[in-house]
């Protein structure tokens, strides 16, 4: 993880005063570009939690972004992918949004046939939601417009508990 | 894809030099595992201790290279950092697989096991 840890730290977020501005991204739907947005979101939010937590958001925006570029656009390298972040009290409310194909109603339920893949039959993949799903809460999806959106809410411990 | 591997202990370990095995590289580390793995060593010993950051792609490709030694040889893996060990935790794949805290550990078993 290549997190620009710089020497002239900025100053301590205020807890009383979160990031309410947030942040957005938009980039190109492929492995390479999933990357950088990755590093670059990172380093935008390091200060704000712990290294722990910040390896959660790197594993739940890694997921939800390698989805989209392998189902929602199918592999294409085409595409683009937006995110907007912000940091409230309670941790990060997220949305990403693509226009790719509609995502299936099974990757949201965790139930009937999307169930957690079982360790002792070496499962390869299916990994992906079951950790989105692990991680987050409040997760809803929504299509407009040949649209999809994403959004759900990372729980973080309280800025002022921040190391 | 950085990786490269070496005898040590009776075990034929692989370093993996990458910071991310990630969805852009986990093609790429499976076929250059499959390589390196035809020297001959019942024991296959992956040491991930340069690797900061795992992804599901990442995870599936570990477990397909797993499969593909089996049954014969064994992979093993050494050197989990935080974000990896947290990744195997949560699928709890950390339940399959024989996890070594460094590279070391997994090398001196064997002596520990032939005394």
């Amino acid at each position: 993880m290549q997190v620009e840890r710089s020497s002239h730290p900025a100053p301590r977020p205020d807890p009383s005063a979160p990031d309410r501005e947030g942040f957005r991204h938009s980039f190109c739907a492929d492995p390479l570009s999933v990357r950088a947005a990755l590093r670059t979101t990172l380093a935008r939010f390091i200060r704000q939690m712990t290294e722990e937590e910040a390896g959660t958001l790197e594993i739940v925006l890694a997921e939800v972004f390698n989805n989209i570029v392998k189902h929602g656009y199918g592999d294409s390298g085409k595409g683009t992918i937006t995110i907007a972040l912000s940091r409230d009290p309670r941790g990060l409310s997220c949305l990403v949004s693509d226009e790719g194909i509609a995502l299936p109603d099974r990757c949201l339920s965790g139930i009937g046939d999307h169930p957690r893949p079982v360790p002792d039959t070496l499962p390869e993949g299916g990994f992906g939601w079951f950790l989105i799903r692990d991680l987050v809460e409040d997760l809803q999806y929504s299509r407009h417009d040949g649209r999809n959106e994403l959004v759900f809410h990372l729980p973080l411990a309280p800025l002022a508990l921040a190391p | 894809m950085n990786l490269y591997a070496e005898a040590l202990g009776g075990a034929l370990v692989v370093h993996l030099q990458e910071e991310r095995l990630d969805a852009a590289i986990a093609i790429r580390f499976k076929d250059r595992m499959r390589e390196v793995a035809l020297q001959p060593s019942s024991r296959v010993v992956l040491d991930l201790s340069d690797v900061t950051f795992l992804d599901s792609s990442g995870l599936g490709a570990i477990v397909a290279v797993m499969k593909s030694l089996a049954p014969a040889r064994q992979l093993e893996l050494a050197g989990l950092t935080p974000t990896v060990e947290k990744v195997f935790r949560l699928t709890r794949m950390d339940t399959v697989f024989r996890i070594h805290p460094d590279v070391a550990a997994a090398t001196s078993e064997r002596l520990r096991d032939a005394g």
